[in-house]
């Protein structure tokens, strides 16, 4: 019984302290104390986090952790923050982030239910449209038009089964066609091995900007699905999530996000300095004007 | 990682609902049946791919020992083109480029293509093999075939293949597992395999490991019956008082 009660008064006791303690601990007291912080990024992922080359990773996201970096370091007064830079890829970076080796993910992943049971995710900085691209004399302007055709789409993305629901919903057969990469996938659309690439609008819009005639090709037809696309966190770190939020949320309320956005969808970027032009979808504003981590699922009920 | 789930091999591929059977219905397929076809299509690509490069691997070999100096050239360049140039980037070029050249090509469809590129990669290590095996053999034996009155080819099927192929059974076997591991390059073609199976079923399902030890279980089979099956050739067709015949 006393044992009990001494247990319970313990657990008050750290739930009391937690405020405090967590201020201490996770990944922000890991920052302090090493003057360190692992950033992951891709390095190839549309205007979001992208490399260019001489291991430098820049990007629309890269530019927003950065930020969300420079005030933790204010936050915890370092004197000087080191920012290292870990390239990850859709299959590790979900364990790289629960063992450590990455502290905060800034690069293109979908915040969603089955994720979230692993990691947290940042305030959704960017909202994501799947859809399709297709030569620009092809005709084709919607998915019911992809009937017996070639319809590419890249190896271990969600855009398979949002193409997989769409053909049992609508009735509509066509072939898949898997690329290793996007730069394989859409090589797939322009040697008219795929009639459609179906993949993420600014991926689209990227890969057609530094094609050979971006003349050529074009986004046509419905929005096939939307997916917030967040900065990853470690799960159960509320203190460092909560820092990276406040940041975040400060440049949407500023105006700073949409400059910033500006200046990796809509201006010249490295390394060809070529324009994605992509303007910011109004999904995208409104997670801007509302800041909030709910996962693609909330998205589908709409 | 502690919690194992293996529920996800039951669920179905678009809802995620768990089918009561494991097993899809009516059109809908669970992750477990996809596994399936995709060790099949593995399968399939392997042992095509190594018919053609047993074949080919063969014929690029004896050429090389025969004492005609352009047959020997012949099997010299294959060799050294095919064995030269990575394996990824030469299933590229059976896939973007070659077709890109010669149009009719962009119709055969990409299992034909790898089952190809697959089969003339390996084709130019067993043709090294069957060189070496040939080229193991004491010289009198090619001298006293063709002194019993056999032509060139009649010594080769009657007097040196049967011997060289008896010593390389051990390489070969290894060559022909490498090929169930080497039909992992087929994700790049979209070939529905089970590495493309690997990459997308763990990101659709978020149990990478549950997947890839399924995965890496099935390539460990498929490659190991390869083993054993050549174990037991090599068992049935072993002369006693030959190098590894064992026999007294």
């Amino acid at each position: 019984m006393i044992r009990r009660t001494a247990l319970a008064a313990s657990i008050a006791l750290t739930a009391l302290s937690l405020p405090v303690f967590a201020q201490d601990s996770g990944t922000l007291k890991k920052i302090k104390d090493s003057g360190t912080a692992t950033m992951g990024v891709r390095e190839s992922s549309g205007g979001l986090s992208f490399t260019i080359g001489d291991g430098k990773f820049v990007g629309f996201h890269v530019e927003l952790c950065q930020r969300a970096l420079a005030d933790v370091q204010k936050q915890l007064g370092l004197a000087k923050l080191d920012i290292k830079y870990q390239p990850v890829t859709s299959q590790n970076r979900i364990p790289l982030m629960q063992n450590g080796t990455v502290d905060i993910e800034c690069g293109s992943t979908t915040n969603n239910a089955g994720r979230q049971k692993d990691v947290s995710f940042a305030v959704t900085t960017f909202v994501e449209e799947v859809r399709i691209a297709v030569k620009a004399n092809s005709g084709i302007t919607s998915i019911g038009q992809l009937n017996g055709k070639n319809v590419a789409t890249t190896t271990g993305t969600t855009s398979v089964q949002h193409l997989r629901k769409h053909e049992r919903g609508t009735g509509v057969n066509f072939n898949e066609v898997f690329g290793k990469d996007h730069a394989d996938s859409f090589l797939l659309l322009e040697s008219g091995r795929a009639d459609a690439f179906v993949m993420d609008g600014q991926i689209l819009a990227g890969n057609i900007a530094k094609s050979k005639n971006p003349a050529d090709f074009k986004i046509v037809g419905e929005v096939l699905s939307v997916e917030p696309i967040a900065i990853m966190v470690r799960k159960d770190d509320p203190a460092f999530k909560k820092a990276v939020d406040n940041s975040l949320a400060a440049m949407m309320k500023s105006g700073e996000m949409a400059k910033i956005y500006d200046k990796w969808f809509m201006q010249p970027i490295p390394p060809t300095n070529t324009r994605i032009g992509l303007p910011a979808s109004e999904a995208t504003k409104a997670a801007w004007a509302n800041p909030n981590d709910k996962p693609m699922e909330d998205y589908a009920k709409k | 990682m502690s919690s194992w789930d293996w529920q996800v091999f039951c669920k179905e591929t678009t809802s995620g609902d768990v089918a009561p059977s494991c097993f899809g219905s009516g059109g809908d397929i669970t992750y477990l049946d996809w596994l399936l076809s995709a060790w099949g299509w593995t399968l399939s690509v392997s042992v095509l791919a190594l018919l053609v490069a047993l074949l080919l691997g063969s014929l690029m070999g004896i050429l090389r020992t025969t004492p005609h100096r352009g047959l020997v050239l012949l099997g010299n360049a294959w060799t050294e083109l095919f064995r030269n140039i990575p394996l990824l980037v030469q299933i590229f070029l059976w896939y973007h480029v070659v077709p890109a050249l010669i149009p009719p090509l962009r119709d055969v469809p990409s299992f034909v293509l790898v089952v190809m590129g697959l089969g003339l990669f390996t084709s130019a290590r067993i043709s090294e093999q069957v060189r070496a095996g040939i080229q193991s053999l004491a010289g009198g034996q090619r001298m006293a075939g063709l002194a019993m009155g056999f032509t060139l080819p009649q010594t080769y099927r009657h007097v040196l293949l049967p011997m060289a192929y008896r010593i390389i059974i051990p390489p070969l076997t290894s060559e022909s597992m490498n090929i169930i591991k080497n039909s992992s390059v087929a994700f790049a073609v979209s070939i529905s395999e089970l590495t493309l199976f690997a990459l997308q079923a763990q990101e659709e399902t978020s149990r990478g490991v549950e997947v890839y030890l399924a995965v890496s279980g099935l390539y460990f089979i498929s490659a190991f019956a390869i083993n054993r099956a050549a174990l037991f050739i090599e068992n049935r067709v072993r002369v006693p008082g030959m190098i590894g015949g064992g026999g007294h």
